[in-house]
């Protein structure tokens, strides 16, 4: 039995309050009438199933019931972290050990910074 | 206090009058199972608060959070797993997720609660529910009140980790309900009126060795 830290409730809850479902990080398509058949195929059926680090998304099922994602070890069952919705891993299978604290801290910078310029652009 | 219609919403009264027969989520189990009574050995009691105004409250934090203060003088529990009450004890207000909060005031309020939440956020993007028919309150004391819930779910309920003003949503026997501590010496469940029946069961059964009793 496993104790998963949901992001929501902020605390380590029992695993059967929680339900897997599937692979996390999957962007839809942003046209998907310019897809084709592959493309769309892919997006709808098509899963990763790597043995070691893999990022799944679970809901808190008897809880807060927020998705969130947890990275997890597909061959060790250990879960590294869990993170919200719209988050990015620390770990990952180019980063095993973990990203350090600084390095995940200068992302969010910039990639807030790129979502800051996306917008302005927008304006213009 | 008589129906409006907010935009596309409209607002009726679920609380039936005293002319209209009603029963609670838990008359199913009075009738057909055992009510064993309270006596002076029973260590747990359990107690039925029927007919409460149950609301469902959605939206952003802050928005919210005003007009609960507005309306019913509590402050939104902002941090999760958070419950707050007013002085009286009798209205509360319960973090669900981090944008659901459940408001249970007493029988026959909940509509004129709901249309002044309604005037109080006026254009805001929010949902209330009334979910008064779908849920009841059920009160647990006793000193073996912890004892039984111990037996009942995986959740920690020793006080260093369930204190006073706390309220999980939790797996109890094989189902679920929401467990809630508004003060020292009770416990409170709120229990959907479809599980209600196999809860009261397995909680008699539970408590049978405390020698737990029903007020009714």
């Amino acid at each position: 039995m496993f104790y998963i830290h949901c992001p929501y409730c902020d605390e380590y809850r029992d695993e059967e309050e929680f339900a897997p479902k599937g692979q996390a990080h999957i962007a839809r398509p942003e046209d998907p009438e310019s897809c084709s058949d592959d493309q769309w195929g892919a997006y709808l059926f098509f899963r990763d199933n790597p043995r070691g680090i893999h990022h799944e998304l679970w809901v808190h099922a008897i809880g807060c019931r927020k998705f969130f994602n947890i990275t997890r070890n597909s061959a060790s069952y250990e879960i590294l972290e869990t993170y919200r919705m719209g988050e990015q891993p620390r770990f990952s299978a180019e980063h095993p050990e973990g990203k350090s604290a600084e390095t995940v801290a200068a992302e969010k910078v910039a990639a807030e910074a790129g979502m800051v310029a996306g917008q302005e652009g927008v304006k213009a | 206090m008589s129906d409006i219609t907010y935009g596309r919403v409209a607002t009726f009264n679920t609380h039936p009058d005293a002319s209209i027969p009603k029963e609670s989520p838990l008359s199913v189990a009075y009738n057909t199972g055992s009510v064993p009574a309270a006596t002076s050995d029973s260590r747990v009691l359990f107690k039925e608060q029927a007919f409460l105004g149950h609301l469902i409250l959605r939206g952003g934090a802050i928005v919210l959070d005003e007009a609960v203060r507005k309306v019913l003088g509590i402050s939104l529990p902002g941090q999760p797993l958070g419950l707050a009450l007013d002085e009286t004890g009798e209205r509360s207000v319960q973090w669900l997720s981090p944008d659901e909060w459940l408001v249970i005031v007493p029988g026959g309020e909940e509509l004129d609660v709901e249309q002044r939440l309604r005037d109080a956020l006026g254009d805001a993007h929010y949902a209330i529910v009334d979910v008064s028919g779908g849920q009841t309150l059920v009160s647990l004391e006793g000193e073996k009140a912890r004892e039984l819930l111990m037996k009942s779910t995986s959740y920690d309920v020793h006080p260093s980790n369930f204190p006073v003003g706390k309220a999980v949503s939790v797996v109890f026997g094989k189902s679920s309900l929401i467990l809630r501590r508004p003060s020292e010496e009770r416990y409170e469940l709120v229990l959907r009126r479809s599980f209600a029946d196999y809860l009261y069961r397995w909680i008699l059964d539970a408590g049978a060795e405390y020698g737990i009793g029903v007020q009714r």
